[in-house]
C-alpha cells in the first residue's frame, strides 16, 4: 500500500509543476494578448512557404 | 462606369493615379505604396486586400514637432537607455493582420527601429528603438505616414497603463483549480469505497492532505469574498459577498472540526469548488474592451504639445504649461488648445465636436476661440486667455452636477442577498430549534449543514454568467459595455435623449444640396474651376459634389480672393462670385430676405443664382428606430447643438411626439438631463462627441456613437458603433431579458437549494451529497445561461458573426 503514498506525492508534484507553469505564464504576460500571437504565427509560414516555392521554382 | 478601387486603401479613385499597374486614388497612397515597395514589404498587400488606411491629409510633418520637447518626450517614453528607448503607442486604425504584419515589420523601412510589438485587441504597438538612429518625432512621422497614426494626448500614456491585465485574478484562479482538482481525487476513495476502514491508514493521509491543499484555497483565492463582505459590513451593508464568506468559513469549520474529531472527512472539495467556479464567473463576467476607454477626460481629446511664439521665435511646449497671454501657432487641421483671441485673420474653426454644428466657422481677428475647435483654414496666431484646464469646453468637467459615481458594482442581487440571508438564517434557526426537541445532537450538524446548501454561489454564477454572456452578446453587435452594471441600468430606461449631429446624422457623409435658379452646364463648369483652385473645405465638397455629376473644368481668366468671404471670378464671359452672404452683399447683389441659411452663395453676372447648402445625412433607419421605440414605451427626445433649419424636416422623420431642442450648448444639454431626471425618470443619452460629454456623464446610461474612422469617444458607459445606431430599440429590448434569464435560472438554483435543504435540515448532508450537488448546480446554472442569453439573441436577430 505504501507505493500508493509515493505515487501520490508524485501526482501531486507533477499537478504542482503544471501549477507553476501556469503562474509563470501569467507573471511573464503570456495571458496578457491571447490574440495577436495566432496572426502572428501564420506570418512565418507563409514566408518560409514562399521562399521553398522560389527556391523550387529556382531549381527547376 | 465603375470607379476602380485604390490598391493600397481600397477608396473609389475620383482621380487615377497608376503605378505598375496598380490604380491609386491619391498621391499619399501611391506614395506610403513606393515606400513599402522600396522596402520589399508588398506582402501587406497579399495578407489582405486593400489593407492601407486612406493616406490623405497625413501629410503635415510638422504636427508632431513638439516631440523634441524633451519634457514632452520624458512623459511618453517608458524606458529609457543609452541604446534603448521604449514607448507604446495607441493606434486605432489597427484592423487587420496586414497592420500587424506591417507594424511589426517597420525595422526594414528603417534600422533605427530595434522591434515593433503589437496587440492586435488592446490597438496598441510597443516600439523599442535606437534613439541615435531615429529620434522620437521621425518615429511617429513615420507611423503617420504609412497611415497608422499614432494618438497621443494632454493625458499622456496614463491611460495606457490602466489597461493592464488583471494578473492577480488569475493567479487565484489557477490555484483554485489546481486545489479543488487535487481535493476532489483525494475524496474519492472516500466517496466510493464500501467501506472506508479498508483505506486503513490512507484515509488520515488524504483527509489531512486536503486539509492542507484547502489552506491556499481559504487565505489566497477566496480572500476577495472575505474582504468585500467585511467592507461591506463596515458600512453597515449586507452585499452579496457577505453570506458567501459566511458559508465559506461555515464550511471550513465544520470540515476542520470533523477532521480533528475524526467523525468524517469534511465538505472542503465543496468548498474549494464554490470558490474556484466563483472566481471563474467573475473573471468571465469582468470582459473588458481592451481597445476602447471609456474614463476619458479632456485630456485625451488635446495634443500634448503646442507651438508657442516667443520673442518671434516658434517653440515648443508640453500643453500642461500653457500660460495666459501666451501666443500660440496653430496649423491648418490642428485643434485650438485652450479659449484665445485671434491675432491673425484667416480662422476657419469647425466647432462640430464642441457644439455639434455642422459647416465651419469663419471668425474675424480680435474674436474669441473656444478650445475643442478645429482649425480648417491657415495658420493662425492666437493669444490665450485662459489655461487649458479652465477652457470653456474643460469647465464641463468640473460641474458640479457629475460628482456622483454611477454605475457601481451595487446590482440589483445585492437587495436579494438581503432576503436570502434573512430566509437563510430562518431556516437555520428553525431546523435548530426543531432538533433541540427531538434530537440535540443534531442541532450543530443541521445548523451548519443549511449554512454549507444554502450558499448564494449559485444566485451569484447565474448573475455573473448572464451577464458575462449578454455583455458578449451586445459586443457582438457593436455595443461594447463598460461593465455588467450598466446592462442592468439599461433596464430601467425610460427616457432616450438624442444628439443630432453624428449621432442620427452620419458625420463622414455630408450631402450638398443646391437650392435656387437652375444653373447652366457652362455655369457649372466656371464653378468648378473657381471651387478646385480653394482649399476652403466648402470649396472642396462643391468641387467633389460636381466631380460627381462628371462635370469638367475650364479657364479662369481672373481670380480674386476676398479672404473670409468667398471668391470673385471672371470666366468667359461669366462673372462670378462664390463665397458668403456677405460676400454678395459687399458686391450690392439683391438677395431674397427670406433665406437665411449658412451656405455658399452663387451670384453670376450680379444675379443671386442660389446656394450650395451642406446636409448631413441621416442613417438608415432612424426613423423606424424611433418609432419602435415609441412603441416600447420609451419617451424619445432630442437635444441639438445646431440651428433650428432642419426643425421641419426632423420632426417628420422622428414623428410629432418627440420634443426638439435645438441651440444647446453642451451645459444646457447636460441641465435638461438633469431637468429629466429632477421628474424621476431614468434617462439614457445617446451622443457623440465633447458637447455631449457632459450629459452623457450625467445621464443614467451614456452611449458614446462612433463611426469607426474616428474611435475618439467621451467618457461613457457604452460605446456603440455608428452603423448599429438603428438597431437600438432591439439592443435594449435585448439587455432587458436579460434580467428575465436572471429570474428564469434563479427559479433552478432555488430547485436545488430546496433540495439540498431536506438533506441538511434532516441532518443528512453527507460530503458526497454536497459534493454531487456543488458541480450539478453549478454546470447547469452556467449552460442554462449560455442556451437562454443564445436563444433570445437569435430571437431578436442580434447580429452574430
Amino acid at each position: 500500500m505504501s507505493v500508493i503514498l509515493l505515487l501520490i506525492v508524485v501526482s501531486v508534484m507533477v499537478a504542482a509543476g503544471f501549477l507553476l507553469a501556469f503562474l509563470w505564464s501569467v507573471k511573464t504576460g503570456q495571458m496578457d494578448d491571447d490574440y495577436t500571437p495566432s496572426i502572428r504565427m501564420l506570418f512565418d509560414d507563409e514566408l518560409t512557404h514562399k521562399d521553398k516555392k522560389i527556391k523550387q521554382t529556382q531549381i527547376k | 462606369m465603375t470607379k476602380p478601387n485604390c490598391y493600397h486603401c481600397g477608396a473609389h479613385c475620383d482621380e487615377v493615379i497608376t503605378l505598375q499597374e496598380k490604380v491609386f486614388c491619391c498621391e499619399g497612397c501611391k506614395m506610403v505604396f513606393q515606400l513599402l515597395d522600396e522596402n520589399g514589404l508588398c506582402q501587406y498587400y497579399d495578407l489582405t486586400n486593400m489593407p492601407g488606411v486612406s493616406a490623405k491629409g497625413n501629410f503635415l510633418i510638422s504636427k508632431y514637432d513638439y516631440l523634441d520637447n524633451q519634457a514632452i518626450q520624458d512623459q511618453l517614453i517608458q524606458f529609457k537607455s543609452e541604446e534603448q528607448h521604449h514607448i507604446v503607442f495607441y493606434l486605432p486604425q489597427i484592423h487587420c493582420v496586414s497592420c500587424v504584419w506591417l507594424l511589426e515589420n517597420l525595422h526594414k523601412i528603417n534600422p533605427g527601429i530595434i522591434q515593433s510589438q503589437t496587440q492586435f485587441e488592446k490597438k496598441e504597438v510597443k516600439v523599442i528603438y535606437h534613439p541615435q538612429k531615429i529620434s522620437l518625432k521621425e518615429l511617429v512621422q513615420l507611423l503617420a505616414f504609412v497611415g497608422y497614426e499614432p494618438m497621443i494626448h494632454l493625458g499622456g500614456n496614463a491611460w495606457l497603463q490602466k489597461k493592464k491585465v488583471n494578473k492577480q485574478q488569475l493567479y487565484k484562479i489557477g490555484i483554485a483549480g489546481f486545489c479543488f482538482s487535487n481535493i476532489m481525487m483525494f475524496s474519492f476513495p472516500e466517496y466510493f469505497s464500501n467501506d472506508i476502514r479498508e483505506l486503513g491508514s490512507l484515509r488520515p493521509f488524504f483527509i489531512y492532505l486536503n486539509l492542507l491543499l484547502s489552506l491556499p484555497v481559504l487565505f489566497f483565492s477566496a480572500s476577495g469574498f472575505f474582504i468585500s463582505a467585511y467592507t461591506g459590513l463596515r458600512q453597515k451593508w449586507l452585499n452579496i459577498d457577505a453570506p458567501i464568506a459566511l458559508a465559506i468559513m461555515v464550511t471550513f469549520g465544520r470540515s476542520v472540526y470533523e477532521i480533528i474529531t475524526q467523525t468524517g472527512a469534511g465538505y472542503l472539495d465543496s468548498m474549494s469548488g464554490i470558490v474556484f467556479f466563483m472566481l471563474i464567473g467573475r473573471w468571465f463576467q469582468d470582459k473588458s474592451y481592451d481597445s476602447f476607454s471609456f474614463d476619458r477626460d479632456y485630456t485625451s481629446f488635446f495634443p500634448l504639445g503646442v507651438c508657442v511664439l516667443k520673442e518671434g521665435q516658434e517653440m515648443n511646449k508640453p500643453l500642461a504649461d500653457l500660460q495666459k497671454g501666451e501666443i500660440v501657432v496653430i496649423k491648418t487641421g490642428e485643434m485650438i488648445p485652450a479659449d484665445a483671441i485671434l491675432q491673425t485673420e484667416g480662422a476657419l474653426v469647425d466647432y462640430s465636436f464642441v457644439s455639434g454644428e455642422n459647416a465651419p466657422i469663419e471668425i474675424p481677428k480680435g474674436n474669441l476661440v473656444y478650445a475643442g475647435g478645429i482649425q480648417k483654414g491657415r495658420l493662425i496666431q492666437l493669444e490665450v486667455v485662459k489655461p487649458v484646464g479652465q477652457s470653456y469646453i474643460t469647465e464641463l468637467w468640473n460641474n458640479p452636477l457629475l460628482n456622483n459615481k454611477k454605475n457601481t458594482e451595487k446590482s440589483f442581487v445585492h437587495p436579494w442577498s438581503q432576503y436570502f440571508t434573512i430566509v437563510l438564517f430562518t431556516i437555520a434557526l428553525s431546523s435548530g430549534i426543531y432538533w433541540y426537541f427531538v434530537n440535540p445532537h443534531h442541532i450543530l450538524p443541521a445548523v451548519t449543514a443549511v449554512l454549507i446548501v444554502a450558499c448564494p454561489c449559485s444566485l451569484l454564477l447565474t448573475v455573473t454568467f448572464t451577464y458575462g454572456n449578454v455583455l458578449r452578446w451586445l459586443g457582438k453587435s457593436k455595443l461594447y459595455c463598460k461593465n455588467a452594471s450598466v446592462i442592468e441600468a439599461m433596464d430601467s430606461i425610460d427616457t432616450i435623449v438624442f444628439d443630432k449631429t453624428g449621432t442620427l446624422t452620419n458625420h463622414d457623409s455630408a450631402q450638398l444640396e443646391y437650392v435656387g435658379k437652375a444653373l447652366s452646364n457652362a455655369e457649372l463648369i466656371a464653378i468648378k474651376s473657381i471651387t478646385k483652385e480653394s482649399l476652403h473645405p466648402l470649396s472642396q465638397f462643391i468641387t467633389q459634389h460636381l466631380n460627381q455629376q462628371h462635370i469638367g473644368v475650364t479657364t479662369v481668366e481672373h481670380i480674386e480672393n476676398k479672404m473670409g468671404l468667398g471668391t470673385y471670378a471672371k470666366a468667359g464671359d461669366l462673372e462670378i462670385l462664390v463665397g458668403s452672404r456677405k460676400l454678395l452683399q459687399l458686391y450690392h447683389i439683391g438677395l431674397d430676405e427670406a433665406i437665411q441659411t449658412s451656405g455658399v452663395y452663387i451670384a453670376i453676372n450680379g444675379i443671386y443664382k442660389g446656394l450650395y447648402k451642406m446636409n448631413h445625412q441621416y442613417r438608415k433607419g432612424m426613423g423606424e428606430m424611433i418609432h419602435a421605440l415609441h412603441a416600447r414605451g420609451y419617451q424619445v427626445h432630442l437635444l441639438s447643438g445646431d440651428y433650428s433649419n432642419e426643425k421641419e424636416n426632423l420632426q417628420r422623420i422622428l414623428g410629432p411626439a418627440v420634443p426638439l431642442l435645438f441651440e444647446q450648448n453642451p451645459e444646457d444639454k447636460l441641465n435638461y438631463i438633469q431637468f429629466l431626471q429632477n421628474q424621476g425618470k431614468k434617462v439614457m443619452m445617446v451622443g457623440d462627441g465633447l458637447n455631449d460629454a457632459g450629459a452623457l456623464q450625467k445621464s443614467d446610461v451614456g452611449i458614446a456613437v462612433t463611426d469607426q474612422s474616428h474611435l475618439f469617444t467621451p467618457a461613457s458607459d457604452g460605446i456603440l458603433e455608428g452603423e448599429q445606431v438603428s438597431q437600438l430599440s432591439h439592443l435594449l429590448l435585448f439587455a432587458k431579458k436579460a434580467k428575465r434569464i436572471i429570474v428564469l435560472i434563479f427559479m433552478l438554483s432555488l430547485m436545488y437549494n430546496i433540495v439540498g435543504m431536506y438533506f441538511a435540515t434532516r441532518a443528512q448532508l453527507s460530503p458526497m451529497v454536497a459534493a454531487i450537488l456543488m458541480p450539478i448546480s453549478s454546470i447547469s446554472i452556467v449552460s442554462l445561461s449560455a442556451l437562454l442569453s443564445f436563444l433570445y439573441a437569435r430571437g431578436l436577430r442580434i447580429k452574430h458573426d
